[in-house]
């Protein structure tokens, strides 16, 4: 397809689906039940942004949506209230609920998550349906209808229109949320937060703002339904509704926006026509709809477990590379060359009766490489754990700057410009090598989530690109920008880490096993590269095996072993120190 | 409220606990072998329930039917995901676990069934007409999947449980059941009343844990399925097939959950969607005790049941709403004293 079309068919799309109706081609039964869809597409896209995209299980969207719609119903009912004015309270109703429960509920991890949203969700729908303000188990009744002027939109096929220029609306929204900065941040965190907490993202907000938002989009749905419906009960918002909705995320394909709406039609199209033909082929009636509902489910699943949108439109387009200056990034100010930068005083860590760092006291100076080398189990990665906070000092102070560092969190660490890489990579393998990268830069932007609705962080978002870009240039893999990060060698993947850390316009760079899987030839560039970062005032505290590597880059040494400092000094020093000797070769011969 | 209610509830709780105990150590059982959720847990325990009620009545189960259609989905299935390696041999396998099998219970069911054998043989024939289910289920649904990720399988679970439970109303019909108690005996302690009958859940609940114990910790089998559990890929490459494993887990979940059945049908009206709920409140009791542990499970499921027994009592209305929302704390404790760094999935 041509970039013109691309740029032009989802507008003609959009304009063909909102004036379908009033073409008479379209029959009433159907225009009803695409208005239904309309309403689910709403709620899977939540879903799709917290399951697919977020990583967290939801059973409890149909109680969100019931916030909107009870909301709406006794405002309008109760106080007389113009129904467009209740839709900011309904939202806001809605936000405010699930902020409330996300404060919760968004720490708890892995299974529990779905176990507390099933628990919220039947309990909120009890409360629905016990609570006399809200009309208990009948609801409430004779809700208006939404009026332009005078005019009511009762007609299903002006409703139409409502409803699918709100999920064109959101649609567009929450593309470009996903196509911005927070939206990275969002993405990171499936595979884990500890990357994206290195690099400044606040990990529990970041979670709270995706579960606030998909909750928001059902209250919309929960308000629309309110007003097309024109009466609200507990029914429809109980778990099982909350479960088919998870359904339809699922089957559209969790983590693809217009799979929510491909869920949505299909699931509400196939258990609509169940209901038709069933009877109609079996010649009696039962419930033999949930049976093939479920087993079309499972079938599905079987064949296509990504999802059906992944099979229809194959894998997302890559992110367009913006062709803008750097300019607009403010450059962090470099300590002078030969201050003292980094002072580790009589580190402890321990874990249960093992010390893994005993007592370790060393310094880094602006502008120096340090290297940090021992035998396996000497405590170099849990010493880089406590630098950056990722696990807190059992005793002893690390100060930054002249600054003490107490026990902060990873962002906070990365805040003050301090960047690292991982032993063990951590990058999303689902996401673009330049997105991959462009999360280093996370704290040098500001647009929040409301500009990127908007995409009005353009300019912002382009100079965290481009800076992306020359990052992966300097690392020598600007070729494979575009490519998905789980299509990389692991030497490769090393390297990304090391462009992602550069982003953050680091002070000092914590290099955890830099060299391990490079080949002679890389190693080399990489080695020109330190040395040129460290031209540029910045300071690298570098992890490595590879002995030729350190010797020849580092300025001076510090040798653990066992937790303990055995030697510090020049590499020339450290290479004949007897206790370096026989820590490496057990032994002097 | 005097102490007699709060022993009566106390021993209602004790009871209720020792059905969640056992669907809870099911779904922990399911969910270390395979990482599916199995939700259509609670259907093993309807579908025991109502089994042994049609023989009780010296009918014909309608369990045969279903067990007949889940084989023949079981050989589609087995045929279609495997044609390419498929031979005489293993073709011929597929067959008789799948078709002879039902087809062999349907003829020793119709001969015993209108005999009314008595308690005995009404449950023996029970487990043989139900736990092949576990394994079939198994082979149709989540052996093609046994690579997807969490959520799908926990989407397909689902889709598992609304089939069989249309499937239960339209076998089985709309009508509850209950059967005649397991022990008629009864004691008196005091003012309490101590029937045999919850004496019998207690004591096959104990034997059944006993002897998951015994099994997990001393056969090959069992290691086989820790092994699994706690590293896939490591006991394919030791050469333990994962399918079986699999297969294996689906029918211990399955013979749980017919004895539970079996225990609880006497206690409470079973119907064809009963299973649902007592299969949520178990999968309150697992999550609580960590999807890991199978001693702080059982604790957890025996919380459960005080929770619910003394709410009904209170405040019956909000029954379920504090069940339901008591755990909120415990998950919140829970996964605050986790590292919340960890990978997910």
């Amino acid at each position: 397809m041509s970039p013109a079309a691309r740029k032009w068919l989802p507008p003609l799309f959009a304009l063909a689906v909102l004036t379908a109706p009033f073409t008479g081609w379209m029959p009433p039964y159907w225009i009803t039940l695409f208005n239904y869809i309309g309403l689910s597409s709403l709620v899977a896209l939540g879903l799709v942004l917290l399951t697919g995209v977020g990583g967290m299980t939801s059973f409890g969207q149909a109680a969100f949506v019931g916030f909107g719609a009870y909301t709406s119903a006794v405002l309008t009912l109760d106080y007389g209230i113009s129904p467009w004015l209740t839709l900011p309270v309904s939202l806001l109703v809605t936000a405010l609920g699930a902020l409330l429960i996300g404060a919760v509920t968004v720490r708890l991890s892995g299974h529990y998550l779905p176990l507390g949203t099933i628990a919220w969700g039947i309990a909120l729908f009890y409360v629905f349906g016990n609570s006399s303000t809200l009309g208990a188990h009948d609801g409430l009744s004779g809700v208006p209808p939404l009026r332009v002027g005078t005019h009511a939109l009762i007609d299903p096929r002006e409703y139409f229109v409502v409803v699918w220029i709100a999920v064109v609306l959101i649609i567009v929204a929450t593309r470009n949320l996903l196509d911005s900065r927070i939206g990275r941040a969002i993405r990171a965190l499936r595979r884990g937060a500890v990357a994206a907490e290195s690099f400044g993202v606040n990990a529990p907000r970041a979670k709270l703002i995706v579960f606030v938002y998909s909750a928001v989009l059902a209250g919309l749905a929960g308000w629309l339904y309110a007003h097309f419906q024109r009466s609200v009960s507990p029914g429809a918002f109980g778990v099982n509704t909350g479960i088919e909705y998870l359904i339809m995320a699922v089957i559209g394909g969790a983590g693809r926006i217009y799979g929510a709406i491909l869920g949505a039609a299909s699931v509400t199209i196939l258990k609509d026509q169940l209901q038709n033909i069933l009877p109609w082929i079996i010649g009696s009636t039962g419930n033999y709809e949930t049976i093939v509902f479920g087993a079309i489910l499972v079938l599905v699943l079987e064949t296509a477990p990504s999802g059906l949108w992944p099979v229809i439109a194959g894998a997302p387009p890559p992110p367009k590379l913006p062709q803008a200056p750097e300019a607009g990034l403010a450059q962090r100010a470099k300590p002078l060359v030969g201050t003292p930068l980094l002072q580790v005083n009589a580190a402890r860590k321990t874990f249960g009766g093992l010390i893994a760092v005993n007592d370790v006291t060393f310094d880094v100076a602006a502008g120096e490489i340090l290297g940090l080398i021992g035998p396996n189990g000497a405590g170099k990665s849990t010493t880089f754990d406590l630098l950056t906070c990722v696990t807190p000092l059992t005793s002893g102070t690390i100060a930054f700057c002249g600054q003490r560092l107490p026990g902060e969190r990873p962002q906070d660490v990365a805040a003050l410009g301090i960047s690292r890489t991982f032993q063990h990579v951590h990058l999303a393998p689902d996401m673009s090598v330049i997105e991959n990268v462009a999360l280093g830069a996370h704290l040098r932007g500001s647009a929040g989530t409301l500009r990127a609705f908007a995409h009005l962080e353009r300019q912002e978002e382009a100079a965290l690109l481009t800076n992306a870009k020359r990052q992966l240039e300097r690392v020598g893999l600007g070729e494979q920008a575009l490519a998905l990060a789980g299509s990389l060698s692991l030497g490769q993947l090393r390297l990304v880490e090391i462009a992602r850390a550069l982003c953050l316009d680091p002070t000092l760079l914590l290099l955890d096993e830099p060299a391990a899987g490079l080949r002679v030839g890389e190693k080399k560039e990489l080695a020109g590269l330190l040395r040129e970062l460290r031209r540029e005032g910045v300071s690298v505290l570098l992890v490595e095996h590879d002995m030729d590597f350190v010797m020849n880059l580092a300025d001076r040494l510090v040798v653990l072993d066992f937790g303990h400092k055995i030697a510090q000094g020049a590499p020339k020093d450290v290479r004949n120190d007897p206790r370096v000797l026989e820590a490496y070769l057990g032994g002097v011969a | 409220m005097d102490s007699t209610i709060v022993l009566f509830l106390v021993q209602d709780a004790v009871i209720n606990g020792a059905i969640y105990a056992l669907v809870a150590i099911a779904l922990v059982l399911v969910f270390a072998v395979t990482r599916v959720i199995l939700v259509p847990q609670g259907e093993f325990v309807a579908f025991a329930g109502l089994t042994v009620a049609a023989l009780e009545a010296g009918r014909v189960p309608p369990t045969l039917w279903l067990l007949v259609a889940l084989g023949c989905l079981a050989a589609i299935s087995s045929i279609a995901w495997h044609w390419r390696e498929m031979d005489a041999a293993r073709f011929v396998k597929v067959i008789a676990s799948t078709i002879i099998v039902p087809l062999v219970l349907i003829a020793v069911t119709k001969f015993i069934a209108p005999m009314k054998l008595g308690l005995a043989a009404n449950t023996i024939l029970t487990l043989l007409l139900v736990v092949p289910m576990g394994p079939l289920i198994y082979r149709i649904a989540f052996e093609p999947l046994a690579e997807a990720s969490v959520l799908v399988l926990l989407i397909a679970s689902f889709g598992v449980h609304l089939s069989l439970v249309g499937l239960g109303l339209a076998f089985f019909g709309p009508e509850g059941v209950r059967t005649a108690a397991l022990s008629d005996a009864s004691y008196t302690a005091g003012a309490l009343i101590i029937t045999g009958q919850s004496i019998v859940v207690i004591a096959v609940t104990f034997v059944l844990l006993a002897a998951l114990a015994l099994f997990f910790g001393f056969t090959l089998t069992g290691k086989a399925l820790r092994a699994c559990a706690s590293n896939r890929l490591g006991a394919r490459l030791v050469g333990i097939p994962t399918s079986v494993a699999g297969q294996v887990a689906f029918g211990m979940a399955a013979l749980i959950g017919a004895v539970s059945g079996i225990l609880i049908t006497p206690i409470t009206a079973i119907y064809y969607d009963s299973g649902f709920l007592i299969g949520l409140k178990g999968f309150v009791a697992a999550i609580v005790g960590g999807l890991a542990s199978y001693m702080i499970t059982a604790l957890a499921a025996f919380g459960v049941g005080l929770v619910e027994s003394f709410s009904s009592f209170w405040w019956s209305t909000y029954k379920e709403v504090l069940v339901f929302t008591i755990i909120l704390p415990v998950l919140v404790w829970r996964s605050l004293r986790s590292s919340h760094l960890e990978d997910e999935e």
